[in-house]
This record gives C-alpha cells, sequence and structure tokens, in this order.
C-alpha cells in the first residue's frame, strides 16, 4: 500500500473536506435556529442562486476570449427561448470554430 | 426508498454528470501534475466534491502555497454553500438526519439549483429524488478524477477541445432559469459587475464570495413585494 497516499497529504485532504462541509451545513444550522422568516431575508434568499452563480459567469465572460465571448452571448440568446443542452452544444460549436477554422 | 423518484433524479443528473465528467478527468490530470498521488485524487474529490474548489486547491498546492492557506481557498470558493445550505432548508425538514448529513455531503451548484426549482414549482423534494439527482453525478465524478490521473494527458489543453467555456455556458442556462424572480435583472447586474471588479482588484477567489453578497444585500435592500411575499408564505404554509 506504500506510495498510494502520503499522510500530510491525507490531512490536507481532510481538512479541505471537512471546510467544505461545514460551509455545506452551515447555513442550515443558522436558518432552523431563526423561527419565522422575515421578508427581507426571505427576498435576500430568493436572490441567492442568481446572484451566486453570476459570479461565475461574469467575470468568464470578462476575462475570456473574444470566442469565449461571442459563444457565451449567442448561448445567451439560445437560452431565451431553449433548454441549457443547446446552449451548451451551440456555445462549444461557436468555441471550437473560432479556434480550429478561422485561425 | 420511492423508485420512480429516484429514477427521475436519475434522469434530471445525468446531463450534469456529461457536462461535469470532463472537469473530473480535468482535476485528475491537474492533481497528478501537481503531486498528488491517483489516489490521492480520487480520495479528494470523494470527500471534498466540489470541482471549482479542489481545482483552486490543486493549483494553489502546486504552487507550493502553505496548507493553511489552501483551507481558507477552498473554505472561500466554497462559501457560497452557506447560502445554499440555508435556502434548501424550507425544503428539507421532513428528511431524516442521516438523509439531512448525506444532503448536505453532495449539495453542489446544479444540485440546489434543481433542489430549489423543484420545490418552489411546489413539487415534493423528495430524499428519492435527491439521491438519484446525486448518485448519478457523484461516482462518475470519482471514476473520472481516476482516469484523468492515470492518463494524465487524456485532456491535455482543455482549450484545444472547447472545454473551457462549457463550465460558464452551464451555470448562464442556471441563472437564466431564475429569471423570473423578483428583480432578477438589478440583482444579476450588480453581482456581475461586483464580480468582475473583485477579480480586478481583489482577486479570485474571493470574487465568488463578494459578487454574491452584493446581489444578495442589494435583494434585501429593494422593496419587498407584499403581495409577492404573501402568496409565497401562504403557499408555504399550505
Amino acid at each position: 500500500m506504500e506510495n498510494l497516499f502520503n499522510s500530510d497529504m491525507v490531512i490536507l485532504i481532510l481538512l479541505c473536506a471537512v471546510a467544505t462541509f461545514a460551509t455545506r451545513i452551515g447555513g442550515y444550522v443558522l436558518i432552523t435556529r431563526l423561527k419565522s422568516i422575515p421578508p427581507r431575508l426571505d427576498a435576500a434568499l430568493n436572490a441567492v442562486p442568481a446572484a451566486v452563480l453570476t459570479t461565475l459567469v461574469a467575470p468568464a465572460f470578462f476575462a475570456g476570449g473574444i470566442e469565449v465571448k461571442v459563444a457565451m452571448a449567442v448561448a445567451l440568446v439560445i437560452g431565451l427561448r431553449f433548454s441549457a443542452m443547446p446552449m451548451l452544444a451551440i456555445g462549444w460549436l461557436v468555441v471550437m470554430g473560432f479556434r480550429h477554422i478561422l485561425n | 426508498m420511492d423508485r420512480s423518484e429516484f429514477m427521475e433524479g436519475l434522469r434530471g443528473g445525468f446531463p450534469v454528470m456529461v457536462s461535469a465528467a470532463p472537469f473530473g478527468a480535468l482535476f485528475g490530470a491537474v492533481a497528478v501534475a501537481n503531486g498528488q498521488t491517483i489516489a490521492e485524487a480520487t480520495l479528494m474529490s470523494a470527500t471534498v466534491f466540489a470541482g471549482a474548489s479542489q481545482l483552486v486547491g490543486i493549483e494553489l498546492f502546486g504552487h507550493k502555497v502553505q496548507p493553511w492557506l489552501i483551507v481558507l481557498s477552498v473554505l472561500a470558493v466554497n462559501f457560497r454553500h452557506i447560502l445554499y445550505s440555508a435556502a434548501i432548508a424550507r425544503f428539507i425538514r421532513h428528511f431524516s438526519p442521516l438523509e439531512k448529513f448525506l444532503t448536505f455531503y453532495v449539495l453542489t451548484d446544479p444540485q440546489f439549483a434543481q433542489t430549489v426549482q423543484r420545490g418552489e414549482t411546489g413539487r415534493k423534494v423528495t430524499f428519492a429524488w435527491y439521491a438519484g439527482f446525486a448518485v448519478i453525478i457523484y461516482f462518475p465524478w470519482l471514476v473520472m478524477t481516476a482516469l484523468g490521473g492515470v492518463s494524465g494527458r487524456l485532456i491535455g489543453d482543455p482549450k484545444i477541445i472547447g472545454l473551457d467555456v462549457l463550465l460558464p455556458i452551464y451555470f448562464m442556462a442556471l441563472v437564466m432559469g431564475f429569471r423570473r424572480k423578483p428583480n432578477f435583472i438589478p440583482i444579476v447586474a450588480v453581482s456581475a459587475i461586483a464580480s468582475v471588479l473583485a477579480l480586478q482588484f481583489v482577486g479570485s477567489p474571493w470574487h465568488v464570495s463578494i459578487g454574491a453578497i452584493a446581489g444578495i444585500v442589494l435583494a434585501a435592500l429593494l422593496p419587498v413585494d407584499k403581495q409577492a411575499a404573501a402568496a409565497q408564505s401562504a403557499e408555504q404554509e399550505a
């Protein structure tokens, strides 16, 4: 079994896992201690998914090359009418087109 | 365990598994290149199970960053999960303690988004559905990590085969799924601007938490639509 695991690395991985699990259960522990949810807190919680996911999208658009920007813009338009899979397929085709045909 | 609910979960998680698989392989390849063994990379996928933070963690490890800073960065990238577990609380109250433990263990971005969508459209969030959605993502994630580690170069440069654009487009699709929510446009605009500015002036991975908090604070400050709020709370009580 030697060389499969290094004990320092395993400790580091498990610390990362504990930190991650703490974030995954922390919000539940906090919110179940409140009896009723105030309207403003409710509005804030309702905004969580869109606000968080946007921070994974906007910087990628900003930092991406022209091919990424065009692909994401096209996917946005597709997304107004269609689901995730067509967005992914067409966005991918645009990026591949830029990288392998236009260059 | 309701079989048809479980199957529906499997079907719902399938496209997520397909789009996450290349990133699992990418993580495995990067992890091995940065000094982890295949067994360690797979252990990390099994215990952390959060792709973006795994990639950040292994990248920092490759740069010989101190261990406490690696753990802190993983915590920062995953900080959004605190908001997720708070937001799904109202849909999973009926789960047993063990089910809740497992639920939080596998609470990823798409798992969260689908759970909220299901709960808000009035369908019951069952543990069978949740488990189905999770297992079809979890186990392939481990397998792909190991495969990526074994080949090392299976992916090569992810840009050559266009993988780098898939994750942001996938997250964009999730964002657009929420576009009928109150104040959607101002919240998304503020989060977008704040996260881009934070990326420029503070740096990764803090732009995730900063951008998210900006949008959430705005949502709390904007006038609450009393009718919509009342209708929603009546719905929850029913």
